[in-house]
């Protein structure tokens, strides 16, 4: 530290260089914590995916820790037999798809608009939208006026609709809007002759594929991971999202997936059960892992324009 | 739109309503308006139109005569008063409010910390591993977390009894024992939405002025010191956002997760107030106007806890949400 004060650190490489001993260990100490935390978010997960390829005897008599124990795709055969599953599977990603679809088309439509400073009316729109946020009527207000006023009950509508739009969501796309797109290019758009509609497809939508993605990928994992609006409006199984047959399966510890075997069987039956399940929450959580990647590195961009007071 | 082109301009009164609209450029925009349409109209159905229906908290229900055309409930405020001299008045409230502390005591400043250990470490490569790995947890659904949980504290099967029984211990079923839930349900939470949680102060932490750490250097201070005395007052202002953006949601605990660690040998410490309101109207009972009531009182709360603590915050640190 003596030496600090004789060279001004102008470039970043001399800055680094001049650590002490204490900032070394620091840095040690850091990088170990950081080490275990990361190892204790990753072990079940990891666990999970060893064990849904393992032997189920394996598994249950805890010798599978580290690698999987006589590998066996057993486990996903299973799976793919339960046709519960594999209709739940189906009804996930048509959900998925159509509703991901509306959200984003109401919220483009939404904020769009409002990111417009001329636009007459804009603040007293933007406390409509907002005053949903923190007052609501409640789960059975809401529960009567799609069931009996709509007649929407057993159907993916109210499952869709209900769950709509997030005004945060909204927000971050105006904010963006506003904030990333010069709005000279607008003015340029519309003096070239360019209705305001034409301006947002040919204009505005190409220069927003990043904050798209972040919110497409929210709107995306809220649908296929939430269960509550599906409990409660739909009573046909046959309309049930994944999430419900994967409550019925790992949360009320329903056997049936296990097929085969007599009752009298019961304690094999819950043996083989365990590793299914294990191979049943991956292949929930795969098709939200696998866009992960592609989506990721807009993460830190997409909650920084959130964060902009807009 | 074309009576109100420019050429028709002269003959429009000065005053008139066609020179209201023009002056605030209205004909013009008139796409704008068209597109906000949509999104407006499923507001007002999907947000507006339950919001009168709080009314059925004072009201008598019956189902032939509606919400509105049902009668009002004698006394008023009756469901509140049942509500309130139920014995799950004390147990909804007390659980929730527990739960929610809890998870805000733990969940809170661990993200903070976090971003902060992650901001020292100088090799990016390292760096960006641990933040996606940490961010994967957020993307598994409710469902698939207590589902391991389930299984991994299973009694005979559960990797969690493995290692108790190898360390000498008792397996039980973990998810049972009430003693040990509200420890699940915290430790899962901050498992889960840790990494994720902290993005914003990563995000934050990369506004800081370099200037300030170089400056810090000269005189001294270590890389503990920076970290302690520049990093985190930095990010102090988002630190308070989401503090008071977080208590108001300190009486409503998520259902989704709650509800599916719920059983019956827990229930004395896993009971909220929104498991109740479920339970006592749609999964059983159709109590619609008590449920009601107690979902008004619970959002009332709440924003009467936003009002306070953004008020608080506004007078020691003038930080505020409005």
């Amino acid at each position: 530290m003596t030496t600090n004060s004789k060279n001004l650190p102008t470039a970043k490489k001399s800055f680094r260089s001049r650590q002490s001993k204490g900032d070394i260990a620091f840095e040690i100490i850091v990088v170990i914590l950081l080490a275990m935390l990361t190892l204790t978010i990753i072990y079940p997960l990891y666990f999970v995916v060893i064990a849904s390829f393992s032997d189920a005897k394996a598994v249950v008599g805890g010798q599978v820790i580290v690698l999987p124990v006589s590998v066996t795709l057993e486990n996903y055969k299973e799976c793919f037999k339960n046709g519960d599953l594999m209709q739940g599977y189906g009804n996930s990603f048509q959900l998925l798809i159509y509703g991901t679809a509306i959200y984003l088309f109401l919220t483009i439509l939404c904020a769009y608009p409002l990111s417009r400073k001329d636009l007459w009316g804009r603040n007293g729109i933007m406390v409509y939208c907002t005053i949903p946020m923190f007052f609501g009527g409640g789960l059975i207000p809401t529960y009567l006026l799609v069931t009996k006023t709509l007649g929407l009950s057993n159907s993916w509508w109210a499952v869709i609709l209900v769950g709509g739009v997030s005004t945060y969501n909204m927000i971050i796309m105006r904010t963006f809007f506003m904030s990333s797109i010069p709005f000279e290019l607008q003015e340029a758009a519309e003096i070239d002759g360019c209705s305001p509609l034409r301006t947002l497809i040919s204009i505005i939508l190409p220069l927003s594929i990043p904050v798209i993605c972040v919110i497409g990928l929210y709107y995306g994992v809220g649908i296929w991971n939430s269960y509550f609006t599906a409990l409660i409006y739909l009573s046909d199984k046959n309309k049930w999202p994944l999430q419900l047959f994967l409550r019925q399966i790992l949360v009320n510890a329903d056997l049936s997936v296990v097929d085969g075997g007599d009752a009298s069987d019961m304690a094999r039956r819950a043996m083989r059960a365990e590793t299914i399940k294990y191979a049943i929450c991956v292949l929930a959580s795969i098709p939200m892992l696998v866009i992960y990647p592609f989506i990721q590195r807009y993460f830190v961009k997409g909650v920084m324009i959130g964060s902009v007071k807009g | 739109m074309d009576m109100s082109s420019p050429t028709r301009s002269p003959s429009v009164k000065r005053k008139g309503f066609m020179y209201w609209i023009r002056q605030r450029r209205i004909n013009k925009n008139w796409q704008f308006y068209a597109m906000l349409l949509l999104p407006l109209v499923w507001y007002f159905v999907f947000c507006y139109m339950p919001m009168p229906g709080v009314v059925l908290a004072f009201k008598k229900y019956s189902a032939m005569k509606g919400v509105y055309g049902s009668p009002f409930a004698n006394p008023w405020y009756k469901w509140f008063l049942k509500y309130y001299q139920s014995p799950y008045f004390s147990r909804t409230i007390g659980n929730t409010f527990y739960l929610s502390f809890l998870s805000l005591l733990l969940g809170f400043p661990l993200p903070i910390l976090l971003a902060l250990l992650l901001n020292e470490v100088r090799n990016r490569a390292f760096q960006k591993t641990v933040q996606n790995i940490t961010y994967i947890p957020h993307f598994l659904s409710t469902v698939v977390l207590v589902g391991m949980m389930t299984c991994f504290t299973n009694r005979d099967f559960g990797i969690v009894n493995k290692a108790i029984e190898w360390a000498g211990g008792t397996p039980e079923n973990w998810m049972q024992v009430p003693a040990v839930f509200r420890g699940l349900y915290v430790g899962s939470g901050v498992w889960q939405n840790m990494g994720w949680d902290s993005i914003i102060y990563i995000a934050a932490l990369a506004g800081v002025d370099p200037q300030l750490h170089e400056s810090a250097y000269i005189d001294g201070a270590n890389r503990y010191q920076c970290m302690w005395y520049i990093n985190l007052p930095s990010i102090m202002p988002t630190v308070v956002i989401m503090l008071i953006l977080n208590s108001g949601h300190i009486l409503s605990v998520g259902f989704e997760k709650v509800y599916l660690m719920q059983n019956d040998l827990n229930m004395a410490v896993s009971d909220v107030i929104s498991t109740y309101v479920y339970r006592i109207s749609l999964l059983s009972s159709n109590q619609f106007e008590l449920s009601t009531a107690i979902g008004l009182f619970n959002s009332v709360v709440n924003c009467a806890m936003l009002v306070v603590v953004n008020s608080i915050s506004r007078k020691i640190s003038d930080v505020q949400l409005w």
